[in-house]
């Protein structure tokens, strides 16, 4: 095993003292970066990608690729406590996170959280170690209709999921693709729904949705109940992680699916946060506890972070082998890379042994480390519910205000957090679900740019999407998720008759 | 009596609904408006830059149309409280210093304007003492200005105070 | 003759900065930043301005060449838009800088937006990004020829070519390479330069004018091949990037018989209303920045052609290229109606 060997001599270059310290420091860093909304991996890594240049290649990417495992595994801590997703690929926990925070299981919440992120990015990086040359080349594959179609894949997943009212869902999900449209069209570069305000022109980001609808909108239905958070009572020893642990091999199913979903959407590169949809999506319909699933499982938590976090990893291999970024930070890392004077692509893998395995055997090290750190801190995490309301709730406010004011650098983007919390506070009194929204918000950019740049290739002509057996299969697929409730009943019908 | 006029309705559920949905059928709208200025059709390369926006403000325009249609006509709806006067009033206690707050932010810098909300808010519905409440609101300031103007070196709003003090 | 005279001035200006420099080797310069410099990217991070800032954040950082930090600010909203209404709007503030790509005048042509560079203050133009037409390494082209002729022979529209974003320097590149040679391509927009270059090799487009940094890797894996840079001279770098290339080793397109050429800007400038002072102290900045070992790697790597120009006659480059930009977008429909 040519792999072992290479591997072996990663981790004799990562496991310098120096190294390790820097690992550290990435990690703490990372959930730091993770924890505050706005401040995401991306702009992390790209506010100390400049203190690295100092470094040795080898350490400089160890310490920013930690910061983005710190940042992936800090991303669930808020979802969790607060309902306030630190980063996009979190969105999917809060929904059994929170609740499982309210019902005083925050520990177990966070624990299985933390977990099920390692045992993701652990399948991902063994599938890197091991089948990277197989596997590098996948993303090739991927044209417009491809991407499309993983697109349509995820909101199939997703979608017909949300028991409320049927038309509450129409709704609201348009008003996410709208919200998704508005700026500057990446296809025909015209300015539309900006009804001529400059301002509007950058177009809504989906974190500032998230944190009005979700945090500002969340602590204005607190309010309503009195001056308290509920879940106060959660338990605050180390026990509770043993505890969970043991719960946690029940869903080994969850977590094999969530992996799989999750590597194949880092290799194409799809992203995490449409992954970790797709696996809550998936896991909702196919557990047999799916019909409890927004009511505090913790299954409904370790599918999104198996999935975020094995598709933030395996990202990571498109990018060094392509030159493709997977995500926002491998796209600030790439440049990293650029300027250290590596050149990612086809032949990084042959040229810079040293780099690529010190790199990989950092993936392991570096998970462990944050394991570990987290792990040690869901005592003092779960604590934070027991300050008093009247004090943690404008302490989130001003949270929430930087982490809007940050994504963008610009005031207009508070000013709509909290035109975004009211709206989530009226909306959800009147069930409209707000999860489809957020997704067609998400998705709803990337999804109607690969459809439209689809139909410049084909000239206009849709049975591209049944072109050949992978964007086939994809788009197939999506149709029969779609239609699974109506062919389930039919399939029932024809037993039964 | 006081209890009772908490619980009195504040809105009912019918106003509500049709208030919300009323307003998304106004963004519909707007959406289709500005989908026909720019193009909405299938042209021979594919849609417009109008066409999947026209569509999502009609889909917008019928759904929330139907919702508005069917709650005025349950008139048991009307009856139903949406948020009674004693939730609404909690609710605002939180709403209103948050706006004033975040129209702060722009005025004199965020720092200042979170050490006011933060001590506002702890005084007013905590009833903490002097010394915890500004303990807390100035600690919680300094750690964000160290935090990202020190470490991160991320700029945040600033104002008067710390042009004052020369920290920008 | 005004030209002639500031650049007297500036000339006058900046040997007194030096003599008294010299002389005193003391802060007897007139003007330092007093606090943190703001800059800004009007693009997003990972792209190539925002790579060109951070580089240079990190030089001046490594070699202590200010005494106060300097900040990179992402304002990509609108194609950049957000960023340049920033500047615009901070008239008079000497702590501010932006960096530029072509959007400096595409976007505001394109979309409309109330903007334009003559409201700011040129400092210097750090270098100049070039443009090479790629085709994947198993299509038989090897000249521009060969491939419009392919194209032609095709039939309008059936060839398609990648780019990043609509209405910007790729797309532009595109229809004058368009109207050189009567070719007909499909143009599709992609997010970014790396995604383009990857959907060449796995051939969903026939061609790209990706920058070379954004291509060289796939190009030395043998998946990608160039035909021609839009440049009116070779490249100069000698050093072999393939087994048997160097970039010197790509002709022009001109040499091909396609007359047109188009580099991008890469260039910064600071809000309008500044003190000379101020911009003086930047362009002395920049140009130990340049000066520095790894800005001559930096270059080497991205394959940049290393022009750079200051003052008047900076100033009159980008009014050129502001004409040049109005024209060729008027001619490809671009403009905002």
């Amino acid at each position: 095993m040519e792999e072992i060997s290479s591997l072996m001599h990663g981790f004799g270059v990562a496991l310098t003292l120096f190294n390790l310290g820097l690992m550290f420091v990435g990690i703490v860093l990372g959930v730091i970066i993770g924890v505050l909304p706005g401040l995401g991996g991306a702009n992390g890594v790209a506010i100390l990608l400049p203190l690295t240049f100092t470094m040795p290649p080898t350490s400089a990417i160890i310490m920013l690729s930690c910061i983005y495992w710190g940042a992936l595994f800090g991303g669930a801590i808020t979802s969790i406590l607060f309902n306030i997703p630190g980063e996009p690929w979190s969105v999917a926990t809060t929904f059994d996170g929170f609740p499982l925070a309210q019902k005083g299981r925050a520990g177990a919440a966070l624990t299985a959280a933390f977990t099920s992120s390692f045992v993701g990015a652990l399948v991902a990086v063994i599938m890197i170690t091991f089948l990277s040359p197989v596997i590098a080349n996948f993303a090739l594959e991927f044209g417009p209709p491809e991407f499309f179609a993983v697109y349509l894949l995820t909101f199939c997943a997703f979608v017909g999921m949300s028991k409320g009212q049927a038309l509450k869902t129409i709704a609201s999900m348009m008003v996410g693709f709208g919200l998704a449209a508005v700026g500057i069209d990446t296809v025909t570069g015209q300015v539309r729904l900006t009804f001529g305000f400059t301002s509007l022109l950058q177009g809504f980001d989906f974190l500032i949705a998230v944190i009005g609808l979700f945090g500002i909108g969340e602590i204005l239905l607190t309010l309503e109940e009195g001056l308290a958070f509920k879940g106060k009572s959660a338990k605050l020893n180390v026990k509770v992680v043993l505890e969970t642990w043991r719960e946690l091999p029940r869903y080994w199913l969850t977590s094999l699916r969530s992996s799989v979903v999750g590597c194949f959407m880092g290799i194409v590169p799809g992203g995490a946060t449409p992954a970790s949809f797709m696996s809550y999506g998936v896991a909702k319909r196919f557990s047999k506890d799916g019909e409890r699933f927004g009511t505090g499982q913790v299954e409904g938590v370790v599918a999104p972070e198996t999935a975020a976090h094995a598709a933030g990893t395996s990202a990571l291999l498109p990018m060094l082998t392509l030159g493709v970024p997977g995500s926002p930070t491998a796209a600030v890392l790439l440049g990293g890379l650029l300027i250290w004077g590596l050149q990612p692509g086809p032949l990084l893998f042959q040229e810079q042994k040293e780099f690529v395995w010190g790199l990989i055997a950092s993936m392991y090290l570096g998970n462990i480390a944050g394991l570990v750190v987290v792990l040690t801190c869901v005592p003092l995490f779960a604590a934070i519910l027991r300050v008093p309301f009247s004090i943690i709730a404008p302490i989130i406010i001003v949270v929430c205000a930087i982490g809007a004011y940050t994504v963008h650098n610009n005031m207009l983007d508070v000013y709509m957090m909290m035109v975004f919390g009211a709206a989530g506070y009226l909306m959800r009194k009147l069930n409209y679900p707000l999860a489809p929204l957020v997704l067609a918000l998400v998705l709803g950019d990337a999804a109607e740019s690969s459809f439209r740049q689809a139909m410049l290739i084909s000239a206009g002509d849709v049975s591209v999407f049944f072109s050949n057996w992978l964007v086939g299969g994809m788009t197939g697929l999506a149709l029969l998720l779609l239609f699974w409730p109506t062919i389930t009943v039919l399939l029932k019908r024809l037993r039964g008759g | 009596m006081n209890d009772e006029k908490h619980e009195r309705s504040a809105a009912s559920m019918r106003a509500a609904e049709v208030a919300v949905a009323a307003f998304l059928f106004l963004l519909g709208a707007l959406a289709i408006w500005d989908s026909v200025r720019i193009g909405y059709v299938w042209a021979e390369d594919g849609p417009q830059a109008g066409y999947f926006t026209f569509y999502v403000g009609l889909f917008i325009c019928i759904s929330t149309g139907i919702i508005i249609f069917r709650a005025l006509a349950d008139r048991a709806m009307a009856a139903r409280v949406y948020v009674t006067r004693g939730a609404l009033q909690q609710v605002m206690q939180m709403f209103v210093p948050a706006v004033v707050y975040v129209v702060l932010i722009s005025l004199i810098g965020i720092y200042v304007a979170s050490t006011l909300f933060i001590g506002y808010f702890m005084r007013r519905l905590g009833r903490y003492p002097w010394v915890t409440t500004i303990g807390v609101a100035v600690a919680t300031s300094v750690f964000v200005f160290v935090l990202f103007e020190v470490w991160f070196s991320v700029p945040l709003p600033k104002g008067p105070l710390e042009a004052w003090l020369g920290l920008d | 003759m005004s030209s002639k005279f500031s650049k007297l001035l500036r000339v006058s200006a900046l040997s007194l900065g030096v003599l008294a420099l010299a002389l005193a080797g003391s802060p007897a310069r007139a003007w330092e930043p007093t606090k943190t410099v703001e800059f800004i990217v009007p693009a997003g991070t990972g792209g190539g301005a925002d790579q060109m800032a951070r580089f240079i954040q990190a030089v001046v950082q490594k070699h202590n060449l200010m005494k106060e930090p300097l900040v990179v600010i992402n304002k990509s909203g609108g194609a950049g838009a957000e960023g340049f209404l920033d500047v615009q709007g901070a008239k008079g503030d000497p702590h501010k800088l932006i960096i530029t790509l072509s959007n400096l005048f595409t976007t505001p042509m394109a979309t409309g937006v109330p903007f334009n560079w003559k409201n700011l203050t040129p400092v210097s133009m750090m270098a100049l990004d070039e443009f090479v037409l790629w085709v994947n390494a198993d299509t038989p082209y090897k000249t521009v020829q060969e491939y419009t002729d392919a194209a032609k022979k095709a039939g309008p529209g059936k060839f398609k070519m990648g780019g990043t974003g609509s209405k910007q320097e790729d797309q532009i590149v595109t229809v004058a390479l368009e109207k050189a040679t009567g070719a007909k391509f499909t143009y599709v927009p992609f997010k970014g330069g790396g995604a383009v270059a990857t959907q060449l090799v796995g051939k969903h487009v026939d061609s790209s004018v990706n920058n070379p940094i954004e291509a060289v890797a796939q190009w030395r894996a043998g998946k990608l091949r160039p035909i021609c840079v839009f440049d009116d001279a070779r490249l100069p770098y000698k050093d072999k990037v393939t087994a048997d290339m160097a970039w010197g080793d790509i002709p022009t397109c001109k040499e091909q018989g396609v007359n047109m050429s188009y580099v991008m800007l890469r260039g910064i400038f600071m809000p309008g209303g500044v003190p000379a002072e101020a911009v003086n102290y930047y362009v002395d900045l920049l140009a130990k920045v340049r000066a520095t070992p790894e800005w001559a790697d930096f270059m080497k790597t991205g394959a940049f052609n290393q022009t750079a120009l200051t003052g008047e006659a900076y100033r009159k480059w980008v009014a050129d290229a502001e004409v040049l930009h109005h024209e060729l977008m008027k001619e490809a429909g671009f403009l905002a109606k």
